[in-house]
């Protein structure tokens, strides 16, 4: 359903998604796009994973080797951006980063994303679930954070915060946004159950203050929060 | 509130409208959309034609043989080909799109335009409009405006991606980008620009996605130098005021339309055309060594 893909995008394509990115071949989905999907969850776990499992889904699963997908993930998760020249011999050099990683594939998972990926990364004591889809020219989606749905697309400033759910919170970050002067393009909220654990994924046009972040960390129903500036810096 | 990209139609309108030209709608688009100024998008742009012209120069200069080794400097071949089957001009582009798109498969540095698979024919198309027609540099980034414009549109309305609507999708687009841009550049109107991306997408209609071996090698490469000269047939239509008859709207519905009916096998899988004959499968057997682990189905 090539049109329902498009027009359920949340956010509107720059240019420089149509001319660009500038990337390292050969393929805009299976390399750029896996670049930054690998990228927006580094940035959600914080740091070089130690250990990383992906899998590669439907289209992904047969071709992920031939379109040197498992080099982008590779690279991406050691933070090289998508125009990097090493990724090309990222497998090599995942040893001196400290990663060890594991590849798996599933062919035909219907309900997803032609080209789907998921990946969880291990760091000590963190460990962080990502399902990110490449949608074509670098553009991604990160559909789903440690099981919450999530979709975003990381091009703005993303915020993902885990909160208990409580009545009134989202107006509340809602509130405080406004006052740091953050315009919220997109929110998504999704949660475990009634009264239990949920997620709130908010992108931004603007960048928060840290003063604003701290704040909310302080408060005593908000349990962690995740915040991404810009996958591509 | 800048216009949005939805259909060729009110991009016209609002060009008009407006009263500025069809490349200023996409800039003010990039300018309220994504917030960056006229300096730092001139600048994007400026970066991407330098890549692009890289691109070409490093196909033509450098070894070019892909990992599989199907891909082993055929730009170059075509380039120093004794016998022009056209023109010494024609034999540059097609060897300037097959350069590109090789440093593309070989994992060298490349602006996807509007993808990677596709990254072969705006620099071919445009490396060889300048040289010709000695158009200057800040011509040829108004006609990358154009071209992304015509992308976005595509975008929306059909697919950029072989995964989703076959490599129409990603080739097709590219044509159009670059037939746009030609037509621009020649001192075109709207109705003759719009004539040739119509013009070229029902050149490309239909197209699949079937890469031997899931690389992005074969036939990739050599459709970014046919559909580089499609850019250029279709210009030339287009810029005579030929008609596509079909409007280009109309036209890029038929490309989302077939994009949505086409077979799973014919999108990126690797399991249909070119890539499911028995030389593909032979060649998939030989190139793709690791074992991969494929887990059953899951249920939906």
């Amino acid at each position: 359903m090539a049109s329902t893909y498009s027009q359920i995008m949340a956010e509107k394509s720059s240019i420089f998604d149509m001319i660009g990115p500038v990337m390292i071949g050969p393929s805009s989905s299976h390399t750029a796009g896996v670049v930054r999907i690998a990228r927006a969850a580094l940035k959600l776990l914080g740091d070089i994973p130690e250990e990383a499992e992906i899998t590669f889904y439907n289209s992904f699963a047969r071709t992920y080797e031939g379109h040197s997908s498992d080099r982008a993930v590779i690279g991406g998760l050691m933070d090289f951006k998508t125009d990097d020249k090493r990724i090309k011999n990222s497998l090599d050099l995942a040893g001196e980063f400290g990663l060890s990683y594991k590849f798996k594939s599933v062919g035909n998972a219907s309900t997803m994303h032609p080209n789907t990926i998921r990946l969880v990364l291990k760091k000590g004591e963190k460990q962080i679930e990502v399902l990110g889809e490449s949608k074509g020219g670098g553009i991604i989606n990160i559909a789903e954070v440690n099981g919450f749905k999530a979709d975003f697309t990381a091009n703005l400033h993303t915020l993902i915060i885990f909160a208990d759910d409580v009545k009134g919170s989202i107006a509340f970050i809602a509130n405080i946004l406004a006052h740091d002067e953050c315009n919220i393009a997109t929110m998504s909220v999704s949660r475990k159950g009634k009264n239990d654990l949920a997620c709130q994924v908010i992108e931004m046009d603007s960048g928060i203050k840290g003063v604003t972040l701290a704040y909310l960390e302080s408060l005593s129903w908000v349990k962690q929060i995740i915040y991404i500036p810009d996958i591509d810096k | 509130m800048s216009f949005l990209f939805e259909s060729f139609a009110d991009w016209k309108k609002h060009a008009e409208e407006k009263n500025i030209s069809l490349h200023e709608v996409v800039l003010e688009y990039e300018r309220e959309q994504k917030g960056r100024n006229k300096e730092q998008i001139m600048e994007g742009l400026a970066r991407a034609w330098e890549v692009m012209k890289d691109a070409v120069h490093t196909g033509l200069t450098e070894e070019m043989t892909s990992r599989s080794g199907m891909i082993n400097n055929g730009a170059k071949k075509v380039y120093n080909y004794p016998t022009p089957v056209l023109s010494k001009e024609f034999q540059n582009l097609i060897s300037r799109a097959l350069a590109a798109k090789e440093v593309n498969s070989c994992m060298g540095r490349v602006v996807a335009a509007p993808t990677a698979g596709a990254s072969g024919i705006m620099p071919g198309v445009l490396v060889t409009l300048q040289e010709i027609h000695k158009i200057d540099d800040q011509k040829i980034l108004e006609a990358m405006l154009l071209a992304a414009g015509i992308a976005l549109i595509m975008e929306q309305r059909a697919s950029i991606s072989g995964a989703v609507g076959g490599c129409q999708a990603e080739t097709g687009t590219a044509a159009a980008m670059g037939s746009g841009a030609i037509v621009y550049c020649l001192g075109g109107n709207t109705d003759q620009i719009f004539n040739a991306v119509a013009i070229t997408v029902q050149c490309m209609l239909g197209l699949v996605c079937d890469p031997v071996a899931g690389l992005v090698e074969i036939p990739c490469v050599v459709r970014n130098a046919s559909a580089a000269a499609i850019a250029n047939s279709s210009a030339q239509i287009g810029l005579a005021n030929v008609s596509s008859v079909i409007p280009v709207d109309e036209v890029i519905e038929a490309m989302g339309e077939i994009g949505a009916s086409m077979e799973t096998r014919y999108k990126e899988t690797a399991l249909g055309g070119l890539a499911a004959t028995k030389t593909g499968q032979a060649i998939a057997k030989r190139v793709l060594i690791r074992d991969i682990e494929i887990l059953p189905d899951e249920k939906s």
